[in-house]
């Protein structure tokens, strides 16, 4: 396949398009504003024929996007950070109705308006909380562009597949930032033609002569008869428990005789990669988890690890506070040492700070 | 192998041409691994604007690299703030028509290229960037020249294509600069 | 015999929610009657808000999307342009559609949505306890403005077919109510209009019902009716704004 050198915002838009997405609405917010542009292009274009949307706001955009999910389209929105916060409201209903939508948020540094630069300040709003009810979601974590890219190729398959949004979690720097990407192959017309069909079951575009009238509702399986919401709630744990078996997704790298591991998701994580490469280097048994996906969180990586031989893990993200060390502190519970090595607010992690960081819990060679 | 090269000047100067051209370049026409991240203040006309670039034969890392082998600065605000990013024995690219008081540094190599001027005598201020990457790929060796001129035909001459032989000649021009510095070395 | 009236058959035949006397039923007979007129009950969609309007999403038997409060004219423009075959209306309260939804009723009527909102004014709240909502009457007394709106605290009573006549994009405005089997007829014809305007593919329409809430107003059925007709037509004029 051929390379091509993209724009990660870009390359995510064509990925989804390739993926099937064939609906967008979103609103103006850097640094994602590659992706709504770029779909406004694409979208009109005749082997894409989708839908472009400009929202008025980002609530209204991701209103846009659940009557979209609604009609059993694949469909997208993107945002940023307090862009993605504006839209938790609706992402709460898209859950609630079991919508198969697709959500990506480039993140920025926060709280609030925060900056306009890269941060990973969103974990838990990404993992734990994106809007009210408890619900969950898969959450992707892109390391690099080209991952970028075939995880939003899946995305849309894996929210049909469980009836639930997909989010990703990147940042501004993967948005902003070029690099080779292969991109996936365009999805046939037919295999998107047979998707939408078997979505007809439940899509309320009219009623066409089925047996029931379809809703589409928080609280509501599309399909099925409306049950009371502790039943749905429960079904919906089993499904969330059931991605701890069939959906976790981790790297190791170099861990196998590692006395140090580094733990990273995202950006930070390729960042942190090449630290271990350094450190490695200079002789230093050092080796990286990282979670692919953040949620479901990757628990088994870190109990697979021998910590008899383990001097600590270092915990790095562009978070103060940190948020994915809790989760890693969480699944380790003190067998061995945990520091984290941090930035926020837009700054970028150095390479240095992490080598620096490694080495001092490290101790001698 | 791996090349980190940091690019800083004046929005509108064509900071992020220079680098998307060497990126270009990296990735249509070799193996390695490329990566580009721009970075901009916050005008939109007439701010600062700098680019990374890293070109390696092995992933890459930190596309933002803290340090890096080469600065090249297009402006004094540049110059200054970027010098202390180069590594120890690196190599600072300066545009020496406006860049007239030389860091305080001597770990580091400058070369000097007058591309505002050779830009003006060429006949548009506008090709200044193409000078300064003659220049530095003279000096380099990174990538074949006669690829980079070809991608700048390519997505330069793409919209412009009166342009192309201006931005030839402000090329050969810096070229010829970039290797008589290299002569000196 | 020549059968002059039946139930609507897009009514399910179960209670619909309402509190006895309320004009939300009618309305909503109405807009099914219209549907199944025009043979339009298959292929319709409904948007329904988040209030009393929600009570729909249960009681009338065709596709609906219930919806998040304040977002149906949102949601209502992106199934439209995905499937333009489907007649798309929204069915919302005044605290949903001039309050927390002005932004996305406004902007879906300035884009000219191919979509029927239908409105229903009942100047409060009925299903929060009957609190203040933009249309509450001067110096009218809700469980949030217990002495009164007024002027100076409070504004206004929002006119939406007025704000709404003010932007270019709508093809269709008006403002009926139920209030009596005169008003009924031209209320029927009033959405009968609208959806006719949306299947000529004209864009936005919108039909406000002035409405009544006995329940939180503390009064009879009757005496609503009688407080529709003198308080609320003054402030609230009946008729069509626009049609193109």
């Amino acid at each position: 396949m051929e390379k091509v050198f993209m724009k990660g915002n870009e390359a995510i838009a064509e990925a989804a398009i390739r993926a099937g997405c064939r609906f967008f609405a979103g609103y103006p917010i850097t640094p994602q504003n590659e992706i709504p542009e770029y779909m406004s292009r694409r979208m009109p274009q005749p082997d894409v024929r989708g839908i472009y949307l400009q929202g008025e706001s980002e609530t209204a955009s991701a209103a846009m996007l659940y009557g979209a999910g609604a009609t059993g389209i694949r469909a997208m929105t993107s945002s940023s950070s307090c862009g993605i916060a504006l839209m938790s409201e609706v992402i709460a209903w898209m859950a609630g109705a079991c919508l198969p939508v697709v959500i990506c948020n480039m993140a920025r540094g926060g709280p609030g308006i925060g900056s306009i630069q890269p941060s990973q300040q969103d974990y838990f709003m990404a993992t734990k909380a994106s809007g009210n009810g408890g619900f969950r979601m898969l959450v992707f974590a892109p390391s690099t562009i080209q991952e970028a890219v075939d995880m939003m190729y899946r995305a849309f398959d894996l929210a049909q597949k469980y009836m639930n949004p997909v989010y990703i979690l990147s940042d501004g720097f993967t948005g902003a930032m070029m690099e080779p990407v292969v991109l996936p192959e365009m999805r046939s017309e037919e295999f998107l033609a047979a998707e939408r069909k078997k979505n007809e079951a439940w899509a309320a575009t009219g009623r066409k002569g089925a047996a029931r009238s379809h809703q589409i509702g928080a609280g509501q399986r599309p399909g099925f008869p409306r049950a009371p919401l502790e039943q749905k709630n429960k079904a919906d744990w089993e499904m969330y428990e059931s991605w701890k078996v069939n959906e976790v997704e981790y790297e190791n790298y170099k861990i196998e005789d590692a006395e140090l591991i580094i733990t990273s998701y995202g950006v930070s994580a390729r960042i942190a990669r090449s630290a271990v490469d350094m450190l490695r280097k200079e002789g230093y048994k050092v080796g990286m988890i990282r979670p692919i996906k953040v949620h479901p969180f990757p628990e088994i990586a870190y109990e697979q690890l021998d910590y008899n031989k383990l001097r600590g893990i270092l915990s790095v993200e562009m978070s103060i506070p940190p948020l994915f060390y809790y989760d890693v502190e969480a699944v380790v519970r003190k067998r061995t040492p945990i520091a984290t090595c941090l930035r926020s607010g837009g700054e970028i992690i150095e390479r240095s700070a992490i080598i620096e960081a490694a080495k001092k819990l490290y101790g001698d060679k | 192998m791996e090349n980190s090269i940091l690019i800083g000047g004046f929005g509108g100067q064509g900071v992020m041409i220079f680098g998307q051209l060497l990126c270009y370049t990296a990735a249509e026409t070799t193996d390695k691994y490329v990566t580009y991240f721009p970075s901009y203040s916050m005008e939109k006309r007439g701010g600062t604007a700098n680019c990374y670039v890293t070109i390696s034969d092995e992933p890459i890392g930190a596309p933002k690299a803290e340090m890096t082998d080469y600065v090249v600065a297009l402006n004094s605000l540049a110059m200054n703030k970027f010098v202390n990013n180069v590594y120890s024995g690196g190599t600072m690219f300066i545009n020496s028509s406006v860049c007239t008081e030389k860091p305080d540094r001597t770990d580091i190599t400058f070369v000097e290229v007058p591309a505002s001027d050779v830009a003006r005598e060429i006949g548009d201020s506008r090709v200044t960037n193409l000078c300064m990457i003659g220049a530095f790929i003279a000096y380099t060796d990174i990538l074949p020249p006669e690829k980079v001129l070809a991608t700048a035909f390519k997505k330069l001459g793409a919209k412009h294509p009166e342009f192309n032989a201006l931005n030839e000649a402000a090329f050969k021009r810096g070229m010829e600069i970039g290797k008589a510095a290299k002569a000196k070395k | 015999m020549e059968k002059i009236y039946s139930r609507p058959i897009g009514l399910k035949k179960s209670i619909n929610g309402y509190c006895p006397g309320c004009l939300h039923s009618a309305a909503g007979k109405l807009i099914m009657s219209v549907l199944e007129e025009f043979d339009l009950l298959e292929r319709c969609t409904q948007v329904d808000g988040v209030g009393c309007s929600a009570n729909n999403h249960t009681s009338m038997d065709v596709d609906s999307i219930g919806s998040p409060h304040g977002r149906p004219c949102a949601v209502a423009s992106a199934v439209k342009r995905i499937s333009p075959e489907t007649v798309v209306y929204t069915y919302q309260g005044d605290g949903d559609l001039a309050s927390i939804g002005l932004a996305e009723t406004m902007m879906a009527a300035n884009r000219g949505d191919n979509i029927t909102v239908f409105f229903i004014n009942n100047a409060n709240y009925g299903m929060t306890g009957g609190q203040m909502a933009p249309t509450t009457l001067m110096d009218m007394k809700t469980s949030t403005t217990p002495y009164g709106r007024h002027a100076q605290e409070h504004g206004y009573p929002m006119h939406m077919c007025e704000v709404l006549n003010a932007l270019t994009a709508p093809s269709y405005i008006a403002r009926v109510t139920c209030i009596d089997a005169a008003n009924v007829r031209k209320a029927r014809a009033a959405v009968k209009e609208a959806f006719q305007h949306q299947l000529d593919g004209k864009g936005f329409s919108f039909v406000e019902f002035v409405s009544n809430c006995p329940t939180n107003w503390g009064l009879s059925p009757i005496e609503s009716l009688k407080f529709i007709k003198e308080k609320m037509l003054p402030e609230y004029p009946l008729g069509e704004f626009r049609n193109r």
